[in-house]
């Protein structure tokens, strides 16, 4: 399986990083990915999630080739 | 319906009249407009400049939906949404939110609607430059 992690805005800049390619033989959760991309680094509150640009759940399940993106809260307009 | 990312500046009221000239005319009787224009302060501090990132695809998506949510609610003619990204200065307007409907309540509801979703939900975050630095905006203001 695989996912394509992306970071956006501060939680970018604080990670160092803004897409990443995860592989697994497993079905993963948002959070499961979360813990394998950063090394089990703590998520800061209020990070929003979406997969395939949808807003999501950390208990969600990807599967394979979804893109995941982790960001903080919007302040558009 | 129109809905743009737009990495340079515009010009609001000529795009709004350029597109108004595409709709039917006399369908519509009330048009509700709101802009967005970039300040020169925000929490005590003076602000330079500022940079605005998106999420490109779901931004696209989800001003798409804003629009529609608000064309099937109030029964609009039509709506728009541009949004600027990119390096802003102070004056530059940020967002352009037009709905027309046959009455000026529907209009007027639908305006509001569709920027107080964009700002809730469109993935877009502001990087502001200010007298004491570059700083990340982390929350929009209530109202």
């Amino acid at each position: 399986m695989a996912i394509t992690v992306k970071f956006f805005a501060s939680l970018s800049e604080q990670l160092g990083m803004r897409e990443v390619l995860v592989e697994s033989k497993d079905r993963l959760t948002v959070e499961e990915i979360w813990e394998q991309v950063t090394g089990n680094r703590e998520i800061p509150a209020k990070i929003l999630i979406a997969i395939n640009m949808e807003y999501a759940r950390y208990d969600d399940h990807v599967s394979d080739n979804d893109e995941v993106a982790f960001f903080p809260p919007v302040t558009g307009g | 319906m129109k809905i743009a990312i737009i990495d340079k500046p515009f010009a609001p009221w000529q795009i709004l009249s350029e597109y108004q000239q595409t709709l039917k005319s006399g369908c519509y009787g009330g048009t509700a407009v709101f802009v967005g224009t970039m300040r020169d302060f925000n929490e005590e501090n003076e602000v330079r400049g500022m940079t605005l990132e998106h999420y490109p695809g779901m931004t696209e998506k989800h001003l798409e939906q804003i629009c529609l949510d608000a064309i099937d609610r109030w029964n609009l003619v039509d709506a728009l949404i541009i949004h600027r990204t990119g390096d802003l200065s102070p004056n530059d307007p940020i967002v352009l939110v037009a709905a027309w409907s046959a009455h000026r309540k529907e209009a007027f509801e639908a305006c509001r609607f569709m920027i107080e979703d964009l700002k809730h939900t469109a993935p877009f975050w502001k990087k502001e430059k200010t007298n004491k630095g570059a700083r990340w905006v982390e929350k929009n203001t209530p109202y």
